[in-house]
């Protein structure tokens, strides 16, 4: 991976008190002996025993067990939550690993060699070189409609995946399109149902054929399940209703992107709202090379009251 | 805490009561920590994608008959949950002292009872089925092999392909046994059970899931 200026390097003071990112040899060995066999039996969810981290479960202790246990000194590391570099969960796992792990960390998607997400897949290509890691709240894509996890074990060792169908179909016969909108359910390999955790079904086209390897780890579940790079993923559908992902009219109203994930935001309590790139970093690049969108001034002016002046004064460079 | 660690495992094994010679065993890895994390991805990495082989830059002064790659690989994966099987060359009491002292890994004398298992003679070693194979509801609980070959790129040369290889790869592995390829047929046929296996050879070495499809 090749340096720049926007990576950010290590804490200067890491944690002397812990072992090398966090979970002791043991743990890691355990998680890695897991990945691999993840790895053999794409779509698979392996059991493995998950510890304890120091934040609640809900916030990526799923995530961030596999990637303490890949991590090393020469890694960089980018964290996203909902496609967000600056939101809470990414900056503290973020600083979890400069402090425990001395790594570097990246709010830009070529540079790092790892990325966790939550919730998104960036919008900019992922290369070989690097892995994606995924934070998994519910690993099991039968859950819902089968609340035994022993039943839901033979129904995956059966390939037995009928009742999915049904549920997908029963949306049809409600709505007349299948109205699942993220968590949206795949093959992988033709062999096993996997959720894709909770990104929008907007990311599962990326999924499929993705160079890099896909990890994902579930810390309340305590289950970790991977997809290799240049697998099948498919996502289930019927002849007659073909998966089909969000469209918006909008674009983006920061960078004018036109097929990226969209966020809406409100603006203020007369309906105001504007439709913003989920991924922040893919859209202030998009803003440093020129593109605008067509944010009206109402809106901009808004926008710039509750994010500051600093927006503003971009904008303002930007126009002069 | 090296003592400590010697007692325990010589128990484990039951091989002897007095514990292990220290002054015949060969070291382990240099940096347990780091060392372990990159041979780890090395073989994570080959592991996604069959075929590639990858040359560990670790030294590692191995005991005889250990490959360098077989060695790391062993040290990298295996504790005192994999037990290890070893074949009737690498079962030797320097062997067996060094994967105890380094790993604390229970020795086990059935194949079908590993975790993990080294071949250093592939000419003679039993047939994959003879493996665990894994349970239809826990395909995971399936044995490893890591197996010595002669060379990765003189042998008799095989297309791969399948998840983590975008169309087909080359393999070109020396002195496996006539079958090899025919059983890995039905290792592949039999999936999600089937063995997961690492071929070396000195420092090469290359990941083979059970998904990977093989056209000799």
């Amino acid at each position: 991976m090749q340096k720049s200026e926007n990576q950010i390097p290590a804490a200067p003071e890491t944690d002397e008190g812990y072992n090398f990112a966090y979970l002791d040899e043991q743990t890691k060995r355990m998680i890695r002996r897991c990945i691999l066999k993840a790895v053999a039996v794409p779509g698979y969810q392996v059991p493995f025993g998950g510890r304890e981290m120091p934040l609640p479960y809900g916030w990526g202790t799923g995530g961030m067990q596999v990637t303490a246990s890949i991590i090393g000194l020469d890694d960089t590391l980018k964290v996203i939550d909902q496609g967000a570099d600056d939101t809470t969960n990414a900056v503290n796992i973020r600083r979890f690993f400069a402090r425990t792990a001395a790594v570097d960390t990246t709010e830009v998607t070529d540079e790092a060699s790892i990325v966790q997400t939550r919730h998104r897949v960036p919008e900019d290509p992922m290369t070989e070189d690097q892995i994606l890691v995924y934070q998994v709240p519910q690993p099991e894509p039968l859950r819902s409609l089968e609340p035994r996890e022993i039943e839901c074990r033979k129904m995956h060792a059966y390939k037995e995946y009928g009742l999915m169908q049904v549920s997908l179909y029963e949306d049809i016969a409600r709505f007349g399109e299948i109205a699942t909108s993220y968590s949206y359910p795949v093959m992988v390999n033709d062999r096993y149902l996997m959720s894709p955790t909770p990104i929008p079904k907007f990311d599962n086209p990326k999924m499929d054929g993705f160079p890099a390897l896909q990890l994902f780890g579930a810390g309340r579940e305590k289950r970790i399940y991977a997809i290799p790079p240049y697998t099948k993923v498919k996502s289930l559908d019927f002849d007659d209703h073909p998966f089909q992902i969000q469209q918006w009219e909008q674009n983006c109203a920061l960078c004018g992107a036109e097929e990226t994930f969209l966020d809406e935001v409100i603006l203020d309590d007369r309906g105001g709202k504007m439709y913003v790139c989920s991924d922040s970093h893919f859209c202030a690049r998009r803003r440093e090379e020129g593109h605008s969108g067509s944010l009206p001034d109402s809106a901009a002016a808004a926008y710039a009251a509750a994010v500051g002046a600093q927006e503003q004064a971009v904008r303002g460079e930007r126009e002069q | 805490m090296a003592e400590q660690a010697a007692t325990t495992a010589t128990t484990r094994t039951g091989t002897t009561s007095v514990g292990i010679d220290i002054a015949d065993l060969k070291p382990g890895l240099g940096d347990s920590v780091h060392d372990s994390q990159r041979i780890f991805r090395s073989l994570l990495e080959i592991m996604a994608r069959p075929g590639k082989v990858i040359d560990l830059e670790h030294d590692l002064d191995v005991p005889a008959p250990l490959d360098v790659a077989s060695a790391a690989a062993l040290l990298t994966l295996c504790d005192q949950d994999t037990p290890l099987w070893l074949d009737w060359i690498a079962d030797t009491p320097p062997l067996r002292a060094y994967f105890a002292f380094h790993c604390g890994v229970p020795l086990v004398e059935r194949s079908q009872d590993a975790a993990f298992a080294l071949v250093s003679d592939p000419s003679n070693m039993p047939r994959f089925a003879l493996f665990a194979q894994g349970l239809d509801q826990y395909p995971d609980r399936s044995a490893t092999l890591v197996i010595q070959t002669e060379s990765l790129n003189e042998g008799l040369q095989v297309m791969l392909s399948g998840p983590g290889i975008p169309e087909k790869v080359s393999l070109r592995a020396a002195g496996l046994p006539e079958w090899f390829w025919n059983d890995w047929r039905l290792n592949a046929a039999q999936f999600p059970l089937g063995v997961d296996l690492f071929l070396t050879a000195g420092r090469s070495i290359v990941g083979l899931p059970r998904t990977v499809v093989v056209e000799t």
